[in-house]
């Protein structure tokens, strides 16, 4: 048995060996950079799942191949994965070790000077009328160690830069401080996206049923979330004439476990106890009001969605599923909301992104909404489904509305355009991984500068008295790691403890 | 003449600046230690004509070969100084280029990809220009980098050029100007990184015995420890500046996009340079590592520089889309 374990604990040695050397450490850092290219060559499913519907169509083939390779995941793909933990693995094999030879060093006592200074990199020879308290005393900022010898001689050893490996280590504990923030966030974080029309009827409250899309932490579950509402009192846009967009802000009033009124915009997110609010898009919803043929009406007010973001032309639905009481009989429109309609010649496509001269274009459909299904359902889109089906037809032609027309309809009903509404996409989202993240960074940053720019150092002086109260003096110097200018620090540190008529500085490298 | 004008036209005297100083520089190169071989009053005449061919027809050997007895006035330093001051030149017009186009759109000249790529080689050039005064040993490079200062801007000013315009508001911060301050900074000191470390390879090669092109350029080059140490000092000045573009970046996305990293595949490659210099800084204080490796390293550091600034900005579609380039 104990054969196989010595076997087997060697193996292991070995192994560990084999990971926390800096070959290995530099093949998995060459490895992770490999690995992060196709995140930015496929489309990632966490950021543009859109992209990856299209690219799966668009590529029969390759696309399955892809997937299954986690070609659509690779930040959180097991293969990443394997890399970072096993370059984090190995370097803690590192920092640990080093972190202890470190402790000694800076515990430990200056070693005693060599035998023969004059086989150091820097090297001096003169006299001196300082005795060694005063050397020491003008070695300031350097650990210094004063021994007397047997042969009557004092040495002084003396070192610095210790704070080169203080910060080496530094960086590289900061970076796991990174990854567990980074860890904290994704298991507690939360984030979900809505569209928000102004308008206190439309304000919602923060539960997974109000999102259009979420995605809860590992830890989070939906009861988590914490309550409150939101309801979007304003919205301004500028632009300039070219059409570009100069400025945004969204104005909201929060209810729930805080109250309070705020302003956000691009760059300025509402900052609430548990979470942010981010503005990511806005647009436009038209107001409609439909008067069946008995005279019941119905007001809705549909957030058009824009299909071209420079000149706000929008897309989108209006229906009213109850207008006729019959599933046979639903109502709805379905069309282009256009802000600023040229004067002259073709209608389709908007020339401002602010509403100047706005337009509805609408095509009005009857039939069967397909909306009680069950089946999940746009609803900035008509059922396909069922216009293929025909249970959903188009009545009529197409009308352009202006703000205050009215259109009669076949049947006798009326549809009025009664204005439009502001609307804002809006992202809430929380990370309690940020500030472990922030305060990791911050570290890595000290740590990288001080293990960059730090110069790890030793000199030795040794003063041998020669009876006529000068003493004759001997150095020498070592840098420890890379550092072009040590002979000059050197020759410099020679001019303030040696005599001014000192016989000139010999063997200097 | 409006100021943006005046840009556009400053832009195209300073690449031929720049042009001037490769000149000089191709001057200095080809006269280096040549071996008068031929009589005293043709000598001028080479000399006024001196240019690339001239390196070509000089068999290499020649250039290690000790000068011939009569001491012949060396023309090559003169030269060397002369390139550099027309690099500072450059340099001026450069910085009057970009400044000029900042006053212009009222805004720090970093708000589309043709500004960007004018900041970054301004660094490079102003960077570049200090190396070459304080270290008259590695001068002669000065060669490759005036040429990729050229290619750059003319690139720049031929297919990314873009009318000033104002900034939209997703760029309305005041990280704007930390964030791609420090990114235009990195990637100008990296690009003046890369050119050493690419001519160490070379003069390695060189000394190893290689002849073939284009190690039969090493034989002129400065001393190749010389360049691998300049290398060295100035992407490791460089990398704690990028760390610090990218974290900066990290917090204005979390403000304005509500995370501080999504994989964009701007934040993607930032991360791959990131991983890689990191890579060469290692590597680089390793000390059984190979020279030539570490070399190696830098230049793909470069490489994904590069890829970053074009490759992202064409190829991919991002949250970084301020390229204004149609």
């Amino acid at each position: 048995m104990k054969p196989l374990l010595t076997f087997a604990s060697v193996k292991l040695r070995n192994g560990w060996r084999q990971l926390t050397s800096m070959r290995t450490a530099l093949v998995l850092l060459f490895l992770l950079a490999l690995a992060a290219i196709p995140g930015s060559v496929f489309p990632q499913q966490n950021i543009k799942p859109e992209a990856v519907t299209r690219y799966l169509t668009d590529h029969p083939k390759l696309g399955p191949v892809v997937a299954r390779l986690y070609g659509f995941e690779v930040f959180s793909s097991p293969w990443f994965a394997a890399i970072y933990l096993l370059l984090f693995t190995s370097l803690v094999g590192c920092i640990l070790p080093r972190s202890r030879d470190h402790a000694r060093a800076l515990l430990r006592r200056v070693p005693d000077a060599p035998k023969r200074l004059e086989r150091l990199p820097a090297h001096h020879r003169g006299r001196t009328t300082l005795g060694a308290a005063e050397v020491t005393a003008r070695l300031r900022g350097w650990r210094t160690v004063t021994r007397e010898q047997a042969d009557g001689s004092v040495t002084v050893a003396a070192e610095r830069g210790f704070l080169k490996e203080s910060g080496n280590l530094v960086f590289h504990t900061s970076l796991i401080v990174v990854l567990i923030g980074v860890a904290l966030g994704s298991m507690g974080g939360w984030h979900a996206n809505r569209i928000l029309v102004q308008g206190e009827e439309q304000a919602f409250c923060d539960t997974v049923q109000q999102f259009d899309d979420y995605s809860l932490g590992t830890a989070v579950g939906a009861g988590d979330l914490p309550p409150f509402c939101l309801e979007l009192t304003g919205f301004d846009s500028k632009y300039l004439e070219t059409g570009e967009p100069s400025a945004f802000a969204g104005y909201l009033s929060v209810t729930g476990s805080e109250t309070r009124t705020g302003s956000f915009s691009v760059n300025h997110p509402l900052r609430l106890k548990d979470a942010n609010v981010y503005l990511l898009g806005h647009g436009y919803a038209p107001i409609l009001r439909y008067t069946n043929a008995q005279g019941k009406q119905q007001t809705t007010v549909a957030p058009f969605l824009p299909t071209d973001n420079s000149t706000l032309t929008s897309e989108g639905v209006a229906t009213f599923p109850d207008a006729n009481g019959d599933r046979k009989k639903q109502v709805a429109f379905s069309g282009l909301y256009i802000p600023t309609a040229p004067e002259t010649g073709m209608i389709a496509q908007s020339i401002f992104p602010a509403e100047r001269n706005p337009r509805l274009m609408l095509t009005f459909y009857r039939g069967d909404l397909g909306i009680d299904e069950g089946t999940p359902s746009s609803v900035y889109k008509l059922n396909q489904v069922n216009i293929a089906r025909g249970d959903l037809k188009q009545v009529g032609e197409g009308k352009v509305l202006k703000v205050g027309d009215s259109w009669t309809l076949d049947d006798g009903s009326k549809l009025e355009f009664l204005g439009t509404r502001p609307w804002v996409a809006l992202s809430l989202r929380h990370d309690p991984g940020e500030p472990v993240v922030l305060g990791g960074v911050a570290f890595v940053l000290i740590g990288l500068m001080l293990s960059l720019a730090g110069k790890r150092r030793r000199v030795w002086v040794r003063l041998t008295p020669d009876g006529t109260g000068s003493s004759l003096l001997e150095a020498g110097g070592l840098a420890r790691s890379d550092y072009p200018g040590f002979d000059d620090e050197f020759r410099a540190l020679m001019d303030r403890i040696g005599d001014s008529d000192r016989e000139p500085v010999d063997a200097l490298r | 003449m409006s100021l943006s004008t005046l840009s556009d036209n400053l832009l195209y005297i300073a690449i031929l600046a720049y042009l001037g100083a490769m000149m000089l520089h191709t001057a200095d190169y080809a006269l280096m230690r040549r071996r008068p071989a031929v009589a005293a009053p043709a000598e001028a005449k080479v000399l006024v004509g001196a240019g690339g061919p001239e390196v070509a027809v000089n068999p290499i050997e020649d250039v290690q070969a000790p000068p011939a007895a009569p001491e012949r006035r060396d023309w090559a330093p003169l030269f060397g100084k002369l390139a550099v001051w027309m690099t500072g030149l450059a340099v001026l017009l450069h910085f009057t280029t970009t400044a000029t186009r900042g006053l212009a759109a009222h805004r720090m000249p970093w708000g589309n990809m043709y500004e960007f790529v004018l900041s970054v080689t301004l660094v490079g050039g102003a960077a570049w220009l200090v190396v070459a005064i304080r270290k008259p040993q590695v001068r002669r490079l000065g060669i490759v980098l005036t040429l990729v200062e050229m290619l750059l801007l003319g690139f720049a000013g031929l297919v990314l050029y873009t009318q000033v315009n104002p900034l939209v508001p997703a760029l309305q911060s005041y990280w704007f100007v930390i964030h791609v301050t420090s990114v235009v900074l990195a990637s100008g000191l990296f690009l003046v990184g890369f050119v050493p470390s690419a001519a160490f390879l070379i003069r390695d090669g060189y000394d190893a015995g290689k002849r073939r092109f284009p190690y039969s350029l090493g034989g002129r080059l400065p001393a190749a420890d010389a360049m691998e140490r300049l290398a060295f000092g100035i992407q490791a000045f460089a990398f704690p500046i990028w760390t610090f573009g990218v974290a900066a970046g990290a917090v204005w996305a979390e403000a304005a996009w509500g995370r501080y990293w999504g994989w964009d595949p701007k934040e993607t490659w930032a991360f791959i340079s990131w991983v890689v210099y990191a890579g060469y800084l290692h590597a680089r204080s390793t000390p059984s590592m190979n020279r030539r490796l570490v070399a190696w390293i830098a230049i793909i550091g470069w490489l994904t520089m590069l890829m970053n600034l074009f490759g992202v900005n064409f190829f991919f579609t991002g949250l970084h889309s301020y390229a204004g380039v149609q």
